[in-house]
C-alpha cells in the first residue's frame, strides 16, 4: 500500500461530498424556494441522483478491480442490468426494514420509499460500484478481517456510518421538541447523509492512521 | 473475609436499600405536623384579643350554618363547572354560581392528585406526602386532627355516602353511611345510584347535622373513556339534578328552622387530557370549589372569574361555618367572603382564630419563627385587632371603627395568606443533609458491585471482599470522625429539620461507620485491582476475545437507555426507545444468524476448496460460483435461503427466526399506542375494544389462548395440562361473562353477571398448578434424583404464572402474551442455542423483550 492511494481515495472521497454539497446548493437555481426541509423529497431524488452519478464516473475513470476476464459487451450489459436490479432490490428491503422498525405502513409510502432509497444511495451503490454484482465478494468485505484493499476498507466505514447515522437520526422523531426537522423521514435522511459525509472523511483519515498495521492479504 | 458472590449481592443491594430509604426519607419530607397529636380534649380556644383587659369572648363562636352538605364529585375538573361544559350541562349550577347565592373558587390540589390524600387534605387541611399515595389502597385510619372528628367530638350527626375510603378514613364517625366502591372501573352508573337512592329519604328526615357524598361515577368514565367522552356530558347533568334537589331540600329545611345550611360542591382532583389523575398538570390539579347558601349575598347578573384558593382552605372554612375548633395542623386560611356578611367583630374573631391556629403551627415546626414575615404580621394584626376591639367595647360604632376594622381584617388575610405560604414551603423543603447520604451511601455500593463484577465473572462463586484489613486501617477511623464532625456541624447549625439529625447519635454513628467502611473497602479493592493488574502485566496476554456485536449493542444499549431517562422527553415516549433497541437488537441478531451460517459454509468451502489443488480459497471471487449462491447478508439482508440439498429445514428457521421476530414486533405495536403523542391515535386495540367489532375480539382471544396452551403445555405433567387448559377455558368464560366477549353457542347473552365465579374457578387452577411445581421442585431437592423433575416443576410454576397473566390481561391483549411466549420459544429454540449466547446475555435479551412486551400491552 503507498501513499498515494491514500491521496486517491481522499480526492476521490472529496468529490463524493463536493457531490452532496452540490445537491444541496445547485436545485436553488432551478426549482423555485428550494430548501432541504421544505422541498425534502426532491433534495432527496437530486442527492441521491448526484452521488450515483459521482460513483459512477469515479468508478469509469479509476477502475479499483479491473480485473474482469471477459469484457464482452452482452456481458456488460448483463452486469449493469444485474445491478440495477441489486439496487431496486435493497430499495425494497431498506423499505420493508423501514416498516418493520415503525414506519407508517400505508401513509407516507413515497417519503419512506425515499430514504430506502437514499439509503440504498450511499451503502449499496458503492458497493456495487466497487465489488460489483456479486454477493460472494459482498460477504467477504462484511465479514471480520476479509477486506484486501484500502478501498474495500473504505467502503466498510462509509457504508457502516451511514447506517449508524440513519439509525441515530431515528432517535428524535417521537420527541416533543417540535422542530420541522422532526417529520418522518427528515431527520433520518439527514443522518444518514450526515454519517455518509462522515464516513467519507473518516475513513481516509483512519486509514492513514493504521496504515502500518493494516496488511492486505493481495497486496 | 470471604463471601459467596450470592451472599456478596445480597448484601450490597441491602445497603443500597438503605441508601434510597434514607435518600427517600430527606427527598419526601414529613408533613407539617403539630407536636400535641394526642390531644384529644378541646383544648381552650384563643380568646379574643383585647387591649389592657380580658375579652369576654372565649367561647368558639357560634355555628353560622346549621346544616352542612358536601358533595364531593370524583375527578371534578375546574372547566367541567366553569368551563362550556359546565354551561351546558350543568344549567342549575351554572345559575346558581351566576346568580344565585354562592361564591365559587378554583381550588388547587397539590399533588398527588389521587383520592386519599385529596380527601385527607379537604378534610385536615394539611398535605400530605408523596408517601400517602402508597397507602392509597390501604388507608388506614385518619389519626390527624381532622372536621370529621371535631364534629363528632361536638356531638354532630353526619351521614356518609360514597367512596368507601372515607369510612376506612373515618371509623365510627357517621351515624349513618353506605360505602361504594372505586374497584369496578367499568361501572359508572350503579357506583352513583347506590349513593343517590339515600338521597331522597335523608333529605326529608332532617335529623342529621352533615351529609357527605362521594360521587365517584365521573372519575370512572374519565379513566374509562377520557375527559371528551360524551358519557361526561350525561353524568354532569345527572350530578346537576342531584344538586338541585339538594338545594331546593335545604330550601324548604330553612323555612321551617330559619337559619342557613351551607351546600358545598368540590372535586378531590381534576383530570389529566388521557382522563388519568396523579400528577401537577393543570388539567388534574383545579378543581371547582362551589359555596352556596341563602347566607350569602345574591350577587345577580355578576359573573366573576373564580379565584384561586388552596384546596386545603376548605377545612379551616368548614370548621368555622359548623362552629368547631380548626384543625390543628391544617395550613389553609379561611375562605374571606363565606364570613363577609357577619358583623365585623366576629369577622375578626375567626380571622384571629384562624391565624392563632396557623402562627402555632408554624412555631412548633419552624426553629426561627419568630423572624417569619408572616408571624410577625400576625403580631402586628393581633395589636391592631385589641385595639378594635377595646374602641367596640367603649360603644363607638363610628365610621372611622369601621374603616379600621376593615384594615385590620385585610391586615389578617395578610398574614393568613403568608403564614400558610410559609407552612406549605416548609413542607416543600428537601433535606438536603439526608438525600446527600443516602447518595453516597448508594453510589459506594454500587462502586464495589462494580469493581466485583470481574471477579465474580472469572472466578468461582466466592469473592474476596477486603473487609477486615479496612476495618482497621488508619484510613477508616479518620473518615469515621472526620464525617461525625461534618454529623455535629451540620445538625447543630442547620435550621430546619434533618431527618439523620433526629435519629439518635447510635444510629446516625451506625450510619457514619457504613459510609467509612464502605469507602475503605473500595479504596483496598481499587488498591489490589491495581496490583493485580500490574504484577501479571506481561503474563497477561490472553486472546482478544473482545465483544461480540450482540453483546456490545446489549450493553450501549442498556447503558444509553439509562442515560435516556434523564431527559423528559425520552422518559415521555420511553416505549419508542424499547421498541427501537428490540427491533435494532432483532437485525443485530440476524446478521450474527446469517454470519455463523455463512462462515460455517465459507469455511466448509474452503475446506473442500484446499482438497482440489489450484485455488485460492476464500478469496477468489467466481462469477460461476452457482453451488453456493448466498443471499447477501452484508447489511444484514433478508435471506432467500439457500438451496443446498444438505440442509435441514431448520437452517431456514434460524435464519428467518430475527425476521419473524420483527415482523411480529411491528403488529403488536400497532395493536395499542402509547405515550403522551400516541395514546389518544385510533389504534387497533381500540377498533376491537369497540362493541360493534366483539365477534372479532372472540376469535381472536380464543386464538391466543389456544396458542397459549400450546406453546406452554409442553413440558409439564399431564395432571396440569389438563388443569391449565381447564383454567384457559374459564378465562374465556369469565371474559365472556363480563361482557367483554361472546360466547359462539351463545349469543344472545342474558345481562351482565360479575363473572366472580369464573375468576374465581380460574384462581383455584393457578394455585393448583402452582402447588404441583412447588411440589416437585420440593421433591427434586429432597431426593435430588433427576433433572427431568426439576424442569417439569419450574415448567409448572411458570405455566401458572401464565395462566395468572392471562386472567389479568384484557381480552385484546391476549395477543401480546400469545406472542410474547412464541417469540420466547422462536428465540430458544433457533437462536440462542445455535448461537450458544451466554446467560448474561439471555438474560439482557429478556429484558429488553420484557420492556418491550410491557409497552405493546
Amino acid at each position: 500500500m503507498k501513499e498515494t492511494d491514500i491521496k486517491t481515495l481522499l480526492y476521490a472521497h472529496f468529490l463524493c461530498i463536493f457531490s452532496v454539497i452540490l445537491s444541496v446548493l445547485i436545485p436553488s437555481f432551478f426549482v423555485e424556494n428550494f430548501s432541504v426541509l421544505d422541498t425534502h423529497l426532491t433534495w432527496l431524488c437530486v442527492c441521491s441522483l448526484f452521488v450515483t452519478a459521482i460513483n459512477l464516473v469515479l468508478y469509469l475513470v479509476s477502475k479499483p478491480n479491473a480485473s474482469s476476464k471477459r469484457s464482452s459487451l452482452s456481458h456488460k450489459v448483463t452486469r449493469f442490468l444485474k445491478c440495477c436490479i441489486y439496487f431496486l432490490v435493497s430499495c425494497f428491503i431498506f423499505h420493508v426494514i423501514f416498516v418493520l422498525y415503525g414506519a407508517p405502513l400505508i401513509e407516507l409510502v413515497l417519503e419512506t420509499f425515499l430514504f430506502a432509497v437514499i439509503l440504498s444511495t450511499f451503502t449499496t451503490v458503492p458497493c456495487l460500484c466497487l465489488l460489483g454484482p456479486n454477493l460472494k465478494a459482498w460477504l467477504r468485505v462484511f465479514s471480520k478481517n476479509g477486506v484486501t484493499s484500502i478501498w474495500e476498507n473504505s467502503l466498510q466505514i462509509t457504508t457502516i456510518s451511514s447506517f449508524l447515522g440513519a439509525w441515530l437520526g431515528a432517535f428524535p422523531i417521537p420527541l416533543d421538541w417540535e422542530r420541522p426537522w422532526q417529520v418522518w423521514p427528515i431527520s433520518c435522511t439527514l443522518g444518514a447523509t450526515f454519517g455518509y459525509v462522515a464516513g467519507l472523511v473518516i475513513s481516509p483519515l483512519w486509514i492513514y492512521w493504521n496504515r502500518k498495521q493494516l496488511t492486505y492479504k493481495n497486496n | 473475609m470471604r463471601l459467596g458472590s450470592g451472599a456478596f449481592a445480597a448484601s450490597c443491594v441491602a445497603i443500597e436499600v438503605l441508601g434510597v430509604a434514607i435518600f427517600l426519607r430527606g427527598f419526601f419530607p414529613a408533613s407539617v405536623r403539630s407536636s400535641s397529636r394526642t390531644g384529644h380534649q378541646a383544648e381552650p380556644p384563643a380568646p379574643e384579643p383585647l387591649a389592657g383587659a380580658n375579652s369576654n369572648w372565649t367561647k368558639l363562636p357560634l355555628p353560622l350554618f346549621s346544616k352542612a352538605v358536601i358533595v364531593l364529585i370524583d375527578a371534578l375538573r375546574d372547566d367541567f363547572v366553569f368551563g362550556s361544559k359546565g354551561a351546558r350541562y350543568m344549567p342549575f349550577t351554572t345559575y346558581l354560581m351566576g346568580k344565585g347565592p354562592s361564591h365559587s373558587f378554583v381550588a388547587e390540589a397539590k399533588p398527588p392528585t389521587v383520592t386519599m390524600p385529596r380527601i385527607k387534605a379537604l378534610m385536615t387541611g394539611s398535605l400530605p406526602g408523596f408517601v400517602d399515595v402508597i397507602r392509597n389502597l390501604n388507608s388506614p385510619a385518619l389519626l390527624e386532627d381532622n372536621v370529621i372528628r371535631q364534629a363528632k367530638a361536638a356531638g354532630k350527626r353526619m351521614i356518609f355516602y360514597g367512596d368507601e375510603t372515607w369510612l376506612k378514613l373515618f371509623p365510627k364517625h357517621f351515624v349513618e353511611y353506605d360505602g361504594t366502591t372505586s374497584f369496578f372501573v367499568s361501572d359508572y352508573t350503579e357506583v352513583d345510584n347506590n349513593v343517590t337512592r339515600h338521597l331522597e329519604k335523608v333529605l326529608k328526615r332532617g335529623d342529621w347535622d352533615m351529609l357527605i357524598l362521594h360521587y365517584l361515577g365521573l372519575d370512572h368514565i374519565g379513566h374509562v373513556s377520557g375527559p371528551d367522552s360524551p358519557l361526561i356530558g350525561h353524568k354532569l347533568r345527572e350530578m346537576d339534578s342531584i344538586l338541585m334537589k339538594i338545594y331546593t331540600a335545604l330550601l324548604t329545611k330553612e323555612r321551617e328552622t330559619l337559619s342557613p345550611n351551607l351546600l358545598v360542591l368540590c372535586g378531590d382532583h381534576g383530570m389529566s387530557e388521557t382522563g388519568s389523575h396523579g400528577a401537577a398538570s393543570a388539567e388534574e390539579v383545579r378543581t371547582p370549589l362551589v359555596l352556596i347558601s341563602s347566607a350569602f349575598e345574591r350577587k345577580p347578573g355578576d359573573i366573576r372569574y373564580p379565584t384561586q384558593v388552596q384546596q386545603t382552605d376548605l377545612a379551616a372554612t368548614l370548621a368555622i361555618g359548623l362552629g368547631l375548633p380548626i384543625p390543628k395542623d391544617s395550613i389553609g386560611s379561611l375562605l374571606f367572603p363565606v364570613v363577609e356578611r357577619r358583623p365585623m367583630r366576629e369577622q375578626l374573631r375567626f380571622l384571629h382564630l384562624n391565624a392563632v391556629q396557623l402562627s402555632r403551627l408554624l412555631q412548633e415546626n419552624v426553629p426561627s419563627y419568630e423572624k417569619d414575615p408572616g408571624f410577625e404580621q400576625f403580631m402586628m394584626a393581633e395589636r391592631l385587632h385589641g385595639n378594635w376591639v377595646r374602641l367596640h367595647l367603649e360603644e363607638d360604632h363610628s365610621g372611622a371603627l369601621f374603616n379600621l376594622g376593615t384594615k385590620v381584617a385585610r391586615q389578617y388575610l395578610g398574614a393568613l395568606r403568608t403564614l400558610s405560604l410559609a407552612l406549605s414551603m416548609h413542607v416543600a423543603q428537601y433535606d438536603v443533609y439526608s438525600m446527600a447520604v443516602g447518595t453516597i451511601i448508594v453510589l459506594e455500593a454500587l462502586t464495589l458491585l462494580l469493581l466485583s463484577t470481574p471477579q465474580v465473572l472469572h472466578r468461582r462463586a466466592e469473592l474476596e471482599v477486603p473487609l477486615s484489613p479496612a476495618m482497621f486501617s488508619l484510613l477508616f477511623y479518620l473518615m469515621f470522625l472526620i464525617l461525625s464532625a461534618i454529623h455535629v456541624v451540620v445538625c447543630t447549625s442547620v435550621e430546619s429539620s434533618c431527618y439523620l439529625c433526629s435519629l439518635p447519635w447510635l444510629a446516625a454513628g451506625g450510619v457514619m461507620v457504613l459510609v467509612s467502611a464502605l469507602l475503605c473497602v473500595i479504596a483496598s479493592a481499587l488498591a489490589r485491582m491495581v496490583m493485580d493488574s500490574t504484577l501479571p502485566w506481561k503474563s497477561a496476554a490472553r486472546p482478544c476475545s473482545g465483544w461480540s456485536e450482540v453483546g456490545l449493542l446489549l450493553l450501549l444499549g442498556t447503558v444509553g437507555h439509562v442515560l435516556s431517562l434523564g431527559a423528559s422527553s425520552f422518559v415521555e415516549e420511553e416505549h419508542q426507545t424499547w421498541y427501537f433497541l428490540v427491533n435494532t437488537l432483532c437485525l443485530a441478531l440476524s446478521q450474527e444468524t446469517c454470519r455463523s451460517y455463512f462462515l460455517k459454509d465459507d469455511s466448509e468451502l474452503q475446506h473442500r476448496f484446499h482438497t482440489q489443488p489450484g485455488t485460492v480459497g476464500a478469496t477468489c471471487i467466481q462469477q460461476d460460483c452457482v453451488a453456493c449462491e448466498a443471499p447477501k447478508a452484508g447489511q444484514a439482508g433478508k435471506g432467500p435461503c439457500p438451496s443446498g440439498a444438505l440442509r435441514g429445514h431448520t437452517h431456514w428457521a434460524v435464519l428467518a427466526g430475527p425476521w419473524l421476530v420483527l415482523a411480529f414486533c411491528r403488529l403488536l405495536r400497532s395493536l395499542n399506542h402509547t405515550g403522551v403523542q400516541g395514546a389518544h391515535r385510533p389504534d387497533f386495540g381500540h377498533w376491537l375494544t369497540s362493541s360493534s367489532h366483539k365477534m372479532e375480539l372472540s376469535c381472536l382471544a380464543a386464538l391466543s389462548l389456544l396458542m397459549i396452551f400450546i406453546l406452554v403445555q409442553r413440558e409439564c405433567s399431564l395432571m396440569s395440562k389438563v388443569a391449565l387448559a381447564l383454567g384457559l377455558v374459564g378465562i374465556f368464560c369469565y371474559r365472556a361473562a363480563i361482557g367483554n366477549l361472546l360466547f359462539p353457542w351463545q349469543p344472545a347473552n342474558k345481562g351482565i353477571s360479575k363473572g366472580i365465579l369464573e375468576a374465581r374457578f380460574v384462581y383455584v387452577f393457578v394455585l393448583g398448578i402452582l402447588f404441583t411445581g412447588t411440589k416437585d421442585l420440593l421433591k427434586s431437592q429432597v431426593i435430588a434424583a433427576d433433572f427431568k423433575v426439576t424442569t417439569v416443576g419450574l415448567w409448572e410454576l411458570y405455566s401458572g404464572l401464565v395462566l395468572l397473566a392471562a386472567l389479568l390481561l384484557r381480552p385484546h391483549n391476549l395477543p401480546v402474551l400469545a406472542f410474547s411466549l412464541l417469540i420466547q420459544t422462536i428465540m430458544t429454540k433457533f437462536i440462542w442455542k445455535p448461537l450458544k449466547h451466554n446467560v448474561a446475555e439471555i438474560t439482557v435479551m429478556h429484558y429488553w423483550f420484557g420492556q418491550a412486551f410491557f409497552y405493546f400491552q
